[in-house]
């Protein structure tokens, strides 16, 4: 962890887990395995910190941010708000917590009850913590609404009224109303288009300015999270392997898998994307249920060694806020055209083992299809 | 060169309970044989159904189509269905965005590859799947006569994509038309479909048109590039022309929205301000003029009440404007 | 496979054993004394009393069901001496009323509601599905709105009502059929076709609005999906990317719909068989229970919920079939 001496901590996660049982079908469902989501997560934010937390699809950022704010039960490890521990909390003795910590969904359309006005979404947070703002509700919710970039003369209208830029805005004012200490912000931007995601990234810093919030900011995109946070932490496979300040990270990657998710990203600049040293990937991401041994990793790294397999890399702190769990970081830029990464394809794989990617749901008992369920639930974080 | 593709003044609408949406509007370019086009533009701008228009995809009985549409001296939308459909899969053919979804469900993948030969050739299924074969393993999918059987659920998304190409062409289409092809996929799978494209399209030699969003793709793969902004296009030139010397201030924004990589740690992005407007109720004058930060440099209020042609600039490519040349400069000085 | 059919099956029996249970005490609970309707009109309290012991009335629920467990295995003796009544194996129960074993009774009646569900299932499923893909490539159009609104009456229509006004119209004022009166078909193949031809009718014209609108709201499902579209790019002739990839991806539902309702067939078309005077099990039921005839219940009920089970397999077996990404472990 990194020392914190002059900065407050407004979360820290400590070996965070959460496992999904993957449960045969019918009659009597077995276990079969473990969706490893989250596999030992550490992190911090300090207060008007914005942590990035970046990684492909289905390495585990989303459930770990559901997990923090408890919207999802950990598997196990420590979650502290505000200096307060919540792991293991009951429901009512979390509701002051969740006073301190909101969350903003990637999908403005399925966030919001549609059936609700946009005034009693953005005031909902008052009325369930059972506060009264000075002033009342009405003038609260209208000075916010203002604040976002919404017009205040909108409050009696429903969400389907407005576009997806707006409806972020109002996802953004629910989750300031009680002006938390942190928000999650779990992929808010992905869902829009360039020119109203600008907007929306400048709006979260101004608030962030504003209010001193700090920021989980959960995303794929790396160029995104370059421009709105402090410091950054990548995932892959349910782990973070690499944490750095956005300025060594996006300078002086370390992690291979950091390396060669910053050179798949082109730059819209067709002479510098030309010539640029490009590391490709060979292969998918593997399945969760039997990640591989060792270093997650070793299946796709294109420096990986016999070690790699058996051993599991330790986070290791290389420079002051510099961590990378890696056995052989890369210190010096790497050079040489294209670099390929070995395809795990290529020794084709075999159901259940690393690599092989399937929805198939082994046991049907009863009537109706089956597939992995992965649904994203849309729990209003208040 | 003359152009292998040229499409001429194409509308598309779409009536519907709330008034009619005009979709395309009066879009016209043309791609040389062997390049690659790229047609960015937002959300709702009108590339898939210009993309769908082209390749006879959109249901006329749904959708009003007037224009013309000329695929290697023939016009497409004069034709009757079922010409078109003869050269469907067969002299062009599209990949589309999401190869989760793309694929048939309850077929093997080599079903679904053959049906694709055999519907333009009259080969055994033995030769078809023979072909079949040599496409998975063209797109570098490992161990195809393997995979030939496989369903589509057995394979990552990335390889569902390489299958769609593959699919796309395994009759040797001259021109492939590939809507947002990587959008769905991960950075590092993005990466191996895009080089996998360049490559394939350095070997057959396919005219290659690509939609997206993303600036960064297009930078990639790009020859020319086409802006398109509420169904029409307001920017057209090389590649170079767009990123280095562009004129239209949508064009400029779309740059100055985008977080990169390779921008000042510390510099703000710089978004366009509002929303796109409604395709039913399209503002007078300029499409744009109510997101415009310059339609006040113009005289005369020429941007709400004038609509600008898509004319020659200067600098030599197309641009949907009317500040004038040095305005055009300025315009861009200020926004980088 | 194979090992899933053995597992299913053996869940199967599980289940029916359940049932039975469940309907052996639910009868048992009727207020209805089965010893004072098995005696004829001379009815002495000895004559009952004698019965209750012959039926084994005189011993708990539990006891009674493990009886009849064993009847179903090893068959089965009423009373003793030369007045005993012996029901082999596997013996569902022996009608006092009837004096006739209830499988038996079941077995006579089966052919009739067997033949009347077979032709209407073929009739509706073809009919139902031809015209749902019609109208869904009709969409909002007059051929689309008329087969709706058809179907919408169909599907709201009691089936009484129409056997009614069939046999009042068809049989009775226009005298087009002869009255309906049940032979085996290959007794007399005209007479057969004859007195089926109307409950069939009826009975598809009933299901098909169903299937019309189920396999409508499938294909527009899935036409809007994204393979269909893949399945035109690639220069499929459009009734092609009809029957082969839209037709069969919308088919889950309907198959499982289709399993069900040929089940439900089986257990008897109560309404149409009594208006058509079919000795099908449905009017072995409703007089089983006008007299009323417990065993005959209790037989019935326990062979066409049978019927359910073995069709839920069925349908589950068929999926695997349809969509391979069901696989059966
Ligand atoms: N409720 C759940 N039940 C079972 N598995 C789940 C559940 N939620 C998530 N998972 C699995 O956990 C893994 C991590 O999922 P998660 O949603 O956290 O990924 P993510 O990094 O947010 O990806 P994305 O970028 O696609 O949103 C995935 O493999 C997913 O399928
Ligand atoms: N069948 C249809 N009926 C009515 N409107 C339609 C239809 N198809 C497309 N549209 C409308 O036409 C406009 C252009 O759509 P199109 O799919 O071409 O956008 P796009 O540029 O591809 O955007 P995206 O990036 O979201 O894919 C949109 O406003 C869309 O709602
Ligand atoms: S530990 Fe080995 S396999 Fe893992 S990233 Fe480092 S070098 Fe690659
Ligand atoms: S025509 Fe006017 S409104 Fe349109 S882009 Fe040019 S300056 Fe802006
Ligand atoms: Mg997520
Ligand atoms: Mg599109």
């Amino acid at each position: 962890m990194i020392e914190a001496t002059d900065r407050v901590e407004v979360l820290r996660v400590e070996d965070l887990r959460v496992y999904f049982p993957v449960k045969s079908r019918g009659i009597f469902p077995r276990t079969v395995g473990q969706i490893k989501a989250v596999d030992g997560v550490s992190l911090s934010v300090g207060q008007g910190e914005t942590l990035g937390l970046v990684g492909e699809s289905g390495c585990g950022k989303s459930t770990t941010g559901r997990a923090i704010l408890r919207l999802i039960n950990p598997t196990g490890g420590h979650v502290v708000i505000n200096g307060t521990e919540v792991a293991g909390m009951s429901r009512r003795q979390l509701r002051p917590v969740r006073k301190q910590a909101q969350m903003i969904f990637q999908d403005p359309y399925n966030a919001l009850n549609p059936r609700h006005t946009v005034g009693s979404i953005i005031g909902a947070p008052y009325k369930i913590q059972q506060i009264d703002p000075p002033g009342g509700a009405r003038t609260a919710v209208r000075e916010i609404m203002e604040r976002v970039g919404l017009n205040p003369e909108h409050v009696n209208r429903y969400p389907n009224e407005f576009s997806g830029g707006q409806r972020q805005r109002i996802g953004i004012a629910r989750a300031i109303a009680l002006r938390p200490k942190l928000i999650i912000c779990d992929e808010p931007v992905s869902a829009l288009d360039v020119s109203i995601q600008a907007q929306i990234i400048n709006l979260l810093q101004d608030l962030q300015q504003d209010f001193n919030v700090s920021y989980l900011f959960i995303a794929h995109d790396l160029a995104v999270v370059r421009q709105i946070a402090h410091r950054v932490a990548v995932m892959y496979l349910g782990h973070i392997v690499e944490t750095a300040p956005r300025s060594v990270l996006y300078s002086e990657p370390m992690h291979p898998y950091t390396n060669a998710l910053l050179s798949a990203v082109p730059i819209p600049d067709p002479r510098k994307q030309s010539e640029r040293e490009r590391i490709l990937l060979g292969g998918d991401l593997p399945s969760p249920i039997n990640p591989p041994s060792g270093c997650v990793f070793h299946t796709r790294c294109f420096i990986a060694q016999d070690r790699c397999r058996t051993e599991v890399p330790q986070m290791r702190t290389m420079a002051p806020g510099h961590e990378v769990a890696c056995h052989f970081p890369i210190t010096e830029p790497l050079k040489g055209g294209v670099i390929h990464g070995p395809d795990p394809g290529l020794t084709a794989p075999v159901p259940g083992e690393p690599g092989y990617w399937s929805e198939t749901v082994t046991d049907l008992g009863g009537v109706g299809t089956s597939r992995l369920d992965s649904a994203n639930s849309t729990d209003e974080g208040v | 060169m003359s152009a292998f593709l040229e499409v001429k003044d194409l509308h598309v609408s779409f009536p519907t309970g709330d008034g009619v949406v005009r979709a395309v509007d009066g879009l016209s370019f043309r791609v040389d044989k062997g390049r690659t086009l790229a047609i960015v533009g937002e959300s709702g701008s009108g590339k898939s159904v210009t993309a769908q228009a082209v390749l006879g995809l959109l249901n006329r009985n749904f959708a009003d189509i007037t224009g013309q549409v000329w695929l290697d001296g023939q016009d497409l939308i004069a034709m009757s269905d079922d010409q078109v459909r003869e050269l469907r899969g067969e002299a062009m053919a599209m990949i589309f965005q999401d190869p989760m979804s793309s694929l048939h469900p309850f077929y093997r993948i080599g079903d679904q590859l053959m049906e694709a030969v055999r519907t333009h050739h009259k080969v055994s299924k033995q030769e078809a799947r023979e072909r079949a074969i040599d496409a998975l393993k063209q797109v570098g999918i490992p161990a195809p006569e393997r995979r030939v059987d496989d369903y589509p659920h057995q394979l990552s998304g990335g390889m569902r994509q390489r299958v769609m190409i593959a699919m796309a062409l395994i009759n040797s289409p001259q021109l492939l038309v590939a809507d947002e092809p990587t959008t769905a996929l991960d950075v590092t799978v993005q990466a191996q479909i895009t080089e996998l494209m360049l490559k394939l399209q350095a070997e057959t030699g396919t005219t290659l048109i690509i939609i997206t969003h993303d600036l960064g793709v297009v930078a990639d793969m790009a020859d020319e590039v086409t802006v398109m902004y509420a169904g029409r296009a307001v920017e057209m030139g090389s590649t170079d022309d767009i990123y280095y010397r562009p004129e239209m201030p949508y064009t400029l924004g779309l740059l100055a929205s985008v977080p990169r990589l390779d921008s000042d740690l510390n510099e703000r992005l710089d978004p366009i301000p509002g929303n796109p407007p409604s395709l039913i109720n399209l503002p007078p004058g300029c499409v744009f003029n109510p997101r415009c930060t310059f339609k006040d440099e113009v005289p005369g209020n020429r941007c709400t009440t004038e609509r600008p042609e898509l004319l020659a600039s200067s600098a030599g490519h197309l641009v949907r404007c009317h500040l004038d040349a040095a305005q055009r400069v300025a315009a861009r000085e200020a926004s980088t | 496979m194979a090992g899933y059919v053995i597992r299913r099956v053996l869940i199967m029996l599980l289940l029916l054993l359940l049932l039975s249970f469940t309907v052996f005490v639910l009868f048992s609970l009727l207020p209805a004394d089965v010893a004072r309707l098995t005696c004829g009109k001379i009815c002495t309290p000895e004559t009952i009393e004698a019965n209750r012991i012959r039926l084994g009335l005189d011993k708990s629920v539990i006891e009674q069901y493990w009886i009849f467990l064993q009847g179903v295995v090893m068959g089965r003796t009423y009373g003793q001496g030369p007045g005993a009544i012996v029901c082999n194996a596997p013996c569902l129960g022996y009608s006092f009323t009837r004096q006739e074993p209830v499988l038996k009774l079941i077995l006579e009646r089966l052919p009739a509601t067997l033949f009347l569900a077979m032709g209407a299932f073929v009739l509706f499923l073809i009919g139902g599905v031809a015209l749902g893909v019609y109208s869904a490539l009709r969409r909002g159009r007059w051929q689309d709105k008329t087969v709706m609104g058809i179907s919408l009456v169909g599907y709201s229509l009691p089936s009484f009502f129409i056997g009614l006004v069939v046999v009042y119209f068809i049989i009775i004022r226009w005298q087009l059929l002869p009255f309906p009166s049940y032979v085996n078909p290959w007794v007399d193949p005209l007479q057969f076709v004859q007195t089926m031809i109307l409950p069939w009718l009826v009975l598809a014209v009933l299901y098909a609005a169903f299937y019309t609108r189920l396999t409508r709201s499938q294909m527009l499902e899935t036409l809007n999906d994204d393979y269909i579209r893949t399945a035109r790019a690639k220069g499929l002739p459009e009734r092609v990317v009809i029957r082969k990839h839209a037709l069969r991806a919308g088919l889950t539902p309907i198959v499982t719909a289709a399993g069900l309702d040929f089940a439900g067939l089986l257990g008897g078309a109560i309404i149409l068989e009594t208006i058509f005077s079919l000795p099908g099990l449905g009017s072995l039921a409703v007089s089983a229970v006008l007299s009323p005839d417990l065993p005959i219940l209790v037989g019935v009920t326990l062979v066409t919920a049978s019927f359910v089970i073995v069709a839920n397999l069925v349908v589950d077996l068929l999926y695997a079939v349809i969509d391979p990404r069901v696989r059966l472990a």
